[in-house]
């Protein structure tokens, strides 16, 4: 029996629910249940062996080689999700699971080590890998509190509409300046010319832009003496009126670049932080195998 | 008296004009009218550098003129070469008003200068159709203008525009825009708001008002036109004004009126429909042939082969084997029954019954469209939950639709010459139920839009579909083994209306009883709660509301109105009451339902007595999305503010999985609440973009999606048509590195769509033109993993939904987030 016109057989995904939140907590059920598991193997080998097992243990052996798995698959997140592949996968899964079992690693990798830290390449990996599962809680604690504050902040805005109308004020600025003299037409330029909307990465996480160009020519107009001609007047009364519409948008443009850079910051610990331990992981089982 | 030419060719498009250099290449006498200055006026008008396509490839062009894909420059050139070298007779500036008179001895009047004489005339003015007139005194001097081609060809002058679309603003914004031109530009809009105008034009026309460089005077007309002046009547009343320049754009009449005064018929009342034609495309006025776009046929090749094929007509040829014959052949092979060309169109024409009325003519076009298909017994046509809004035509053999998905051994019988596929194509929502073929069977598969034209073009074929939709709609809604002999009486008093977007069919307590099937669109059902309306269920097209009154006698308990533009049909209640006394199993189906409805009514009730704030939420979230048009899409991204960290990789994931270009644009697009709807396509159940496609290149695919296929010619009247603004026109930028050369060696621009800059380096450095194609969500058809945006968001903040599994009860309990 043919099936003319079937269905190309898809997946789809109509389920709601946030990463944290995926198939009711299963990663994060799955990460506890392996937590519980490796602490009583722990204390069951320990009361048996009369020391706590350390690395070199069956059980430090296979903690370890579970946590640096872990490791390695947690970093191949950001391969995953730069990789657009046709068939079926969810990221939406992959980051539920990279924060659960990323965590887990908490508890993994301290028994592993039996506790026993020194100024080593093995502590160094160790403190690498806190530093990662650290960057990566504040990382949840962004991506949980902040996408409202962005979509608040912009309402039906987009980045490129806030540029525009920047643009826009700018060039409203340029034409109703003409009738002004060289003072005068010295601050619109000031605005015009140096304002700058967004800046390093530092100043859009701070969002302090002190010595904004608009900003002071906003205080140099204010502070030039009231003019003889009428038509001076009117021309700065209107480009007052401009310079502060544009200051109100670059309020929020740069309000909307600060949580940007916030939802952005901890990936700057996070990323080249999972490098270093990587590196360091590697040094720390060749040098443990050299050693033996 | 003036000379009396053979044929008289009115319009110089790539039809008029291929018919022209064919007579002249005859010899035969001739003349070409063109009313503009220039030829083929549509081309001309085409944007500077258009790359123009010639689809569909596979037709072989039949002409004296050259034509082959490339810049409009260069084709216009081309044309301009090949007339000339052909020796062909125009006449520019020549604007036809009226012809009168008989086959060989025609009168052309044209507005300036002698009327034409001619034996014959080829009527192939395409479909562009005439500027609206400014009506005022004084409209005929000459600085009264309906185009503007340069902005920059005109400084310091005092220019009005009249009108108040995209055309009229965009060209006073081009006549502002540089203010060294020096000139004093208003413009005229006769209501108090740019409502028919695109969101951004209004923006800008704002912006150019308040930094002083235009005028804008609303609720005002011309009354008076003088040399250098101009009159306007204001709400303040009338005042006069110095003006060297009047652009008035204020839209376009199709060339219609003017075709039936020639006496041409057309082939029905439908704004859709297109002139009757013989098979030498003359119609119905002796005398007078129709080609090109006014025909019917709007891509370039067709219109210039029939150019040709009419002039060997009208020259006594009857053996011309039509262009399209081989593309005929083609699709007709492996097809059992060994027939030719002609014995199959003759065969489908006379077996399938909406088709009868169609001319032979009018039959290959429509087979070009339609696919004709064999079917084994048991063979399955289509399946229940099948996308697919296309109508089926049995020419040979049965099917038997299987009613009952539990059972699949019950079916009812459809013998040939009859169709089914009506529901789909009128309701756009998937096949109720698996049909099959019962015996060895051919059948004709006509795409909704051909569907739609034959409607069009043959109003009987109209009514049959109308009749046998609403009869199939019936038995397959309330089902429990209803034959048509059943709901005859129901139907009897029948009542298809049309329902504007709002409008309501029931309101709460009214007493009336009649029960409505939605036959297209959908409803939104309310009710009034604390002095509020209340969001209580979504009514998709292909069931039915109104049945609590009619069964209980009981005044309406909610109001039913239309989330978009319905179809409903409207069925008389007492006939319906016999029919559930008579069929005990459809009465208790019906009261079962009947309870499943009204304990979501009591479930909202209740908890909106208890935590008033999360239905409200969920009212609220439910109106918005069905004014953002959910109403009529069956699959739309929506994206959870409340989750979306702003990282674009779902922008990126679609660009990387489409050549390079992202369809979606996450942050344009309306938000209410936490819900965002981006612009991007949502698949509508009746596509607008559908509507004027000349290659027919928009399709409905397996899953639903709407696509639009490689036949895209880039002319951007989908852009046009759609309402949403989904759709761009582009050109796929060159292949980048692998992700893993990026990676590593960080070689091109990485993931997601490349920049401006990167893109034109490429493009110059890999040579070849390409054109600027129509581009759009697909729902990544094909890709066995579903869409990309969903998949490659790492928060889960993206989702797509279908209206009526979104807009459920089910999601109070979740505090509608
Ligand atoms: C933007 C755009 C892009 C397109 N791109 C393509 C493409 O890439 N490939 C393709 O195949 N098709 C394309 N098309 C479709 C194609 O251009 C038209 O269907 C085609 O030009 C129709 O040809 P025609 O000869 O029937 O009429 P037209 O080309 O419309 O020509 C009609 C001519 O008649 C003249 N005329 C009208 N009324 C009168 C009158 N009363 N008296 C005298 N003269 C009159 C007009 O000035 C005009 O010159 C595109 C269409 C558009 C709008
Ligand atoms: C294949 C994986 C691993 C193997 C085979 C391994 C092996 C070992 C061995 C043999 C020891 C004992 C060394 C000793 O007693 O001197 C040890 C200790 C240790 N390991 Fe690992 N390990 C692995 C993974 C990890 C990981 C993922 C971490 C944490 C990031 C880690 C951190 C440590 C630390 C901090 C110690 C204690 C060092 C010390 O004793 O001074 N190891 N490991
Ligand atoms: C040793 C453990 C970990 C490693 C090696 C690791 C590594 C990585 C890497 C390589 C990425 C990809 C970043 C990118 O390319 O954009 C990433 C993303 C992320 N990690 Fe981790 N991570 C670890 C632990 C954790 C933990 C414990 C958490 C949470 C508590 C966490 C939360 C995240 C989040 C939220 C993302 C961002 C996902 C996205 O936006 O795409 N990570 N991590
Ligand atoms: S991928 Fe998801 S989180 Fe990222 S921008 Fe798109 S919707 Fe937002
Ligand atoms: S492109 Fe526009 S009109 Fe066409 S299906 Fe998508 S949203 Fe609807």
């Amino acid at each position: 029996m043919t099936q003319v016109g079937g269905h190309t057989e898809r997946v789809r995904q109509r389920t709601h629910e946030g990463f944290l939140r995926y198939k009711g907590f299963r990663w994060a059920q799955f990460a506890t249940a392996l937590c519980v598991l490796a602490i009583g193997a722990y204390f069951v080998t320990a009361t048996r062996l009369g020391r706590p097992p350390s690395g070199n243990s069956w059980l430090g052996y296979t903690l370890g080689t579970v946590s640096a798995g872990l490791i390695v698959w947690l970093a191949c997140l950001g391969v995953r999700k730069r990789w657009i592949t046709d068939h079926h996968y969810s990221l939406k899964a992959w980051v539920s699971a990279h924060v659960y079992l990323g965590l887990s690693l908490v508890v993994l990798a301290t028994l592993h080590t039996g506790f026993q830290f020194g100024w080593n390449i093995h502590t160094l990996a160790y403190v690498l890998m806190m530093l990662v599962i650290a960057s990566g809680a504040v990382g949840i604690w962004a991506y949980a509190t902040l996408p409202s504050q962005l979509s608040h902040n912009r309402g039906e805005t987009t980045r490129k509409q806030m540029l525009e109308s920047l643009e826009k004020l700018d060039q409203q600025i340029h034409d109703v300046a003409q009738p002004l003299d060289r003072h005068g037409a010295a601050i619109a330029r000031l605005s015009i010319e140096l304002t700058e909307i967004g800046g390093g990465f530092w100043t859009r996480l701070t969002n302090r832009h002190g010595d904004c160009a608009n900003r002071r020519a906003l205080e140099q107009l204010r502070a030039l003496p009231s003019s003889a001609s009428a038509r001076q007047a009117e021309a700065l009364t209107k480009i007052e009126e401009l310079m502060q519409q544009k200051a109100e948008v670059l309020a929020l443009a740069r309000r909307q670049m600060q949580i940007t850079a916030m939802l952005e910051a901890w990936l700057f610990v996070h990323i080249p932080a999972t490098f270093a331990l990587l590196a360091a992981l590697t040094a720390h089982i060749i040098s443990v195998f050299a050693y033996w | 008296m003036s000379e009396l030419y053979k044929i008289a060719i009115v319009g110089s498009g790539p039809a008029g004009m291929s018919a022209a250099a064919h007579a002249a290449k005859k010899g035969l006498s001739h003349v070409l009218l063109e009313k503009t200055d220039h030829l083929s006026d549509t081309i001309f008008r085409y944007q500077k550098g258009k790359h123009v396509m010639a689809t569909p490839s596979v037709l072989v062009l039949r002409a004296d003129c050259q034509f082959d894909a490339g810049k409009r420059e260069k084709i216009l050139a081309q044309w301009n070469e090949d007339t000339r070298t052909a020796g062909v007779n125009v006449k520019f500036k020549a604007d036809v008003k009226s012809i009168t008179g008989e086959q060989g001895a025609f009168t052309i009047e044209l507005t300036r200068g002698e009327p034409v004489r001619a034996e014959n005339i080829i009527l192939a003015i395409g479909t562009q159709g005439n500027p609206n007139l400014m009506r005022c005194d004084g409209a005929g001097l000459p600085h009264v203008q309906y185009q503007l081609d340069d902005p920059g060809e005109y400084t310091d002058e005092h220019i009005f525009v009249i009108g108040s679309g995209d055309a009229g603003i965009e060209n006073a914004l081009g006549l502002a825009a540089d203010a060294g031109q020096g000139n004093t530009v208003t413009i005229v809009n006769r209501s108090a708001d740019f409502a028919r105008a695109k969101k951004a034009n209004v923006d800008n026309l704002m912006a150019t008002r308040d930094s002083g460089r235009m005028t804008i005077m609303t609720e005002t007309t011309p009354s008076l036109v003088e040399a250098g002046w101009i009159t306007v009547d204001t709400p303040q009343g009338s005042s006069r004004y110095k003006c060297d320049r009047i652009i008035a754009r204020m839209g376009a009449s199709p060339p219609r009126k003017f075709v039936e005064a020639c006496g041409v018929a057309f082939a029905s009342d439908s704004p859709t429909a297109f002139p009757t034609l013989t098979p030498t495309f003359e119609s119905t006025k002796p005398g007078i042939y129709v080609i090109g776009a006014l025909a019917g046929y709007p891509l370039i090749k067709h219109c210039m082969n029939q150019g040709f094929d009419v002039v060997e007509y009208i020259s006594g040829t009857d053996n011309l084997e039509p262009a399209d014959e081989p593309l005929l052949k083609d699709k007709l092979k492996g097809l059992p029954g060994q027939r030719s060309v002609a014995e199959w169109l003759e065969f489908l024409r006379s077996r399938v019954e909406i088709l009868n009325g169609l001319s032979p003519l009018q039959m290959r076009e429509f087979l070009l469209d339609s696919e004709v298909r064999a079917y084994s017994p048991g063979d399955a046509i289509f399946i229940r939950n099948d996308q697919g809004s296309s109508l089926f035509g049995i020419a040979e053999g049965a099917v038997a639709v299987e009613v009952d998905p539990a059972n699949p051994r019950i079916t009812v019988p459809i013998g040939a010459g009859s169709i089914f596929g009506e529901v789909g194509l009128i309701s756009g929502r998937r096949r109720g139920s698996t049909i099959r073929a019962s015996e060895p069977t051919i059948c004709v598969e006509i795409p909704r839009m051909a569907a739609l034209k034959l409607m069009a073009q043959v109003p009987e074929a109209r009514d049959t579909v109308n009749r046998i939709t609403t009869e199939r709609q019936v038995l397959q809604i309330f089902k429990s083994g209803l034959t048509p002999e059943d709901i005859k009486d129901v139907l009897a008093g029948a009542e298809v209306m049309e329902v504007r977007p709002g409008q309501a069919i029931i309101n709460e307590g009214d007493v009336s009883d009649d029960l409505y099937i939605i036959r297209s669109g959908s409803m939104i059902v309310e009710k009034n709660l604390g002095g509020k309306p209340v969001f209580m269920s979504y009514v998709p097209a292909g069931s039915y509301s109104g049945e609590m009154a009619m069964i209980e006698r009981t005044p309406r308990v909610a109001t039913v109105k239309a989330a978009i533009r319905s179809q409903v049909v409207k069925l008389p209640a007492e006939p319906f009451r016999q029919l559930l006394e008579r069929k005990p199993e459809l009465a208790k189906r019906m009261r079962n339902e009947m309870q499943a409805r009204r304990e979501v009514n009591a479930f909202i009730e209740e908890q909106k007595e208890e935590f008033g704030g999360a239905v409200d939420m969920y009212s609220s979230v439910a109106n918005f999305l069905i004014k953002q048009g959910i109403g009529e899409a069956t699959d739309v991204l929506l994206i959870d503010e409340s989750l979306c960290v702003g990282c674009d990789n779902c922008e990126r994931a679609c660009a990387d999985s489409h050549d390079g270009l992202s369809r979606l644009n996450r942050e344009a697009g309306t938000t209410f609440a936490n819900i965002h709807v981006p612009t991007s396509c949502r698949h509508c159940e009746h596509p607008h973009c559908m509507s004027d496609c000349p290659p027919n290149a928009i399709r409905r695919g397996p899953d639903g999606e709407v696509f639009i296929s490689d036949a895209c010619i880039g002319c951007g009247n989908c852009q046009r048509a759609c309402p949403y603004g989904v759709i761009q026109m582009d050109k796929p930028p060159p292949p980048k590195p692998s992700l893993f050369s990026w990676m590593l060696f960080g070689a091109g621009p990485g993931p997601g769509q490349p920049d401006y800059e990167w893109r034109k380096k490429a493009a110059k450095a890999g040579g070849a033109e390409s054109p600027k194609l129509a581009i759009k969500c697909d729902m990544c058809s094909g890709k066995a993993g579903g869409p990309a945006c969903v998949r490659a968001c790492p928060t889960g903040a993206a989702i797509r939904v279908s209206p009526d599994a979104f807009l459920s009860v089910a999601r109070i309990d979740k505090g509608a987030g």
